[in-house]
């Protein structure tokens, strides 16, 4: 990690008629860092996040993402980050091979270099005996690794994990940790979501965003001491708890 | 007995998705199935909601046979699935009204035992099933499970995706519901509910691995667990996967599970290795298992 800024937020706001989604949030992320976007369910986490890779613009505020501008170059944010959603990650209906290369081909990757991303990829993850069977067959968290792995496909400066490890057996979640390690430690910055409070604690920084607002953000260490609890959940339930977490955070409640 | 399940097997073509489970809970407790997605839990909650027939083994719920007495379960047993099953396009009052009357009451009759949970719900009964948040889907559910006063309550994964104050606020309810005599079976991934329970049974690929109270699942742990903390985790990590003499590796929150396969292990020549290693702030501390650890444990076998 060093203290090059790949993410820079600055007031970031986004509105849905008169309900403010996301209010104001400001932060930075350092190239190389694992960063933890944490909140509660309807925090405005999943908003924000489509704010930085583009595909929402915002109604305010200013994002600059690997060097871009979401306002101006939304596009090329697109190709210069990796994205893996719990949802949409792979083609089921494809094999394993057959989803490396058309998500190399997506990225615009010579072939030359897909086979040879393909090989080392299939290779690292131990899939040589499953690479042309359908991904659809694969257990969950096999493919969760997979799709990490082809996220990173075109070596992106950042990678986006939205919730990469719900419902993961306790291996393979992690297994997966020390694949975000080892991207880490590479250089690539990783921005990752998540409800296990075990994983807030493997991040560099983490920020816990509330109603919108991010209401903390520091290292794990710093915002145990601050809240001066023993871990992450503590941390999470002291901040993240509202009247009633279920009403809507709107007007007129 | 509340339920009791008899060497149920269950396969998909080739897929083995249970295998000779047997278990039995016991009327009024919370009984926990833990276990990561593809374990066989929603498949087993299937097959005793009477949705699906297994391939060998018998089963009895609420004293009722699962195929002989399918009709009888299904007016016993509540069933929220771990999908959202609602109607979308009815509101809040008229999903809960419309259970209600397929199973023959009124929302009034019951409104005790859903009082707690609904009332959270209820300024928004005229808003659409479909457009509520996740967790007011979920509360919805559970009180349409619960309308016809139900005895025993299926519960498939509750709270996955659920962010952890809402997790809590649901073991509350459940609770609760525990303390007016329901019987709860529930499942979910994260083993920190498994705690929470009455007893669990840990599940993978189809087999359970342990059946038993929480506290008594974490004492079974064959090995000291150690806490390792240094000053970089992935290097850390990797160091202790060389290291000649490790049992297990796992990262755990801010430290590092780490167990030896040496009867006399010393922390001190471990510290050494770490040292060795260009690594600092080193911490080693003895440490409580986890269920999770148990988990880890029995599925490596």
């Amino acid at each position: 990690m060093n203290n090059e800024n790949v993410i820079y937020v600055e007031g970031l706001t986004k509105m849905f008629g008169d309900f403010t989604a996301v209010d104001a949030i400001t932060f930075d992320v350092k190239k190389g860092e694992i960063f933890g976007f944490l909140g509660a369910n309807g925090a405005g986490k999943t908003t924000a996040m489509k704010m930085l890779i583009g595909i929402s613009n915002p109604t305010s505020g200013k994002a600059n993402v690997a060097g871009f501008d979401v306002f101006a170059h939304a596009e090329d944010i697109k190709k210069n980050i990796g994205y893996m959603s719990q949802k949409f990650a792979l083609y089921d209906d494809l094999t394993v091979i057959e989803n490396i290369t058309f998500f190399g081909g997506i990225y615009g990757l010579p072939r030359k270099r897909i086979k040879e991303k393909a090989n080392a990829l299939i290779e690292e993850l131990g899939l040589e005996k499953v690479a042309n069977q359908l991904v659809g067959s694969l257990p969950l968290g096999w493919k969760q690794k997979l799709s990490f792995s082809v996220s990173l496909i075109h070596d992106p400066k950042i990678v986006f994990l939205d919730e990469p490890t719900g419902g993961v057996d306790p291996v393979t979640r992690r297994q997966f940790w020390e694949m975000i390690y080892k991207a880490a430690n590479q250089g690539t910055t990783v921005f990752v979501t998540t409800h296990y409070m075990d994983e807030a604690e493997y991040c560099d920084r983490v920020s816990i965003m509330v109603n919108g607002k991010i209401e903390a953000l520091d290292t794990p260490k710093k915002l145990k001491e601050q809240f001066n609890v023993a871990n992450m959940n503590d941390v999470f339930l002291k901040l993240a708890r509202s009247p009633s977490p279920t009403l809507p955070k709107g007007k007129g409640i | 007995m509340s339920i009791i399940v008899n060497n149920i097997s269950k396969s998909y073509k080739d897929a083995k998705a249970l295998q000779n489970i047997s278990f039995q809970v016991k009327p009024g407790e919370l009984f926990g199935l833990i276990g990561p997605d593809g374990a066989g839990k929603t498949t087993l909650f299937r097959i005793l909601t009477t949705l699906l027939f297994a391939d060998e083994g018998t089963a009895t719920v609420a004293g009722f046979d699962i195929v002989a007495d399918y009709k009888q379960i299904r007016n016993s047993v509540g069933y929220m699935p771990g999908k959202f099953s609602l109607y979308q396009d009815l509101t809040v009052e008229e999903n809960l009204n419309f259970f209600a009357t397929i199973f023959g009451t009124t929302i009034e009759e019951n409104y005790d035992l859903i009082k707690d949970i609904y009332v959270q719900i209820e300024p928004f009964k005229t808003r659409r099933a479909g457009k509520l948040s996740g967790g007011m889907k979920q509360k919805l559910a559970l009180s349409c499970a619960l309308i016809h006063k139900p005895k025993v309550l299926f519960l498939d994964e509750p709270t996955t995706g659920v962010d952890p104050v809402s997790r809590k606020e649901f073991w509350d309810m459940l609770k609760r519901l525990q303390q007016k005599g329901i019987t709860i079976l529930v499942s979910t991934p994260y083993m920190d509910e498994a705690a929470l329970c009455d007893r669990i049974a840990l599940i993978q690929d189809g087999k359970i691995l342990e059946i038993d109270t929480p506290e008594a699942i974490v004492k079974h742990y064959p090995n000291p667990i150690y806490n390792v903390r240094a000053n970089n985790m992935y290097h850390l990590i990797n160091s202790l996967n060389d290291y000649e003499y490790n049992h297990s590796v796992y990262p755990f929150g801010e430290f590092v599970h780490y167990t030896d396969n040496r009867t006399d292990f010393n922390p001190k020549a471990l510290k050494v290795y770490l040292e060795s290693k260009k690594l600092s702030n080193i911490e080693i501390k003895k440490t409580a298992s986890t269920i999770e650890d148990t988990f880890m444990e029995l599925a490596k076998k």
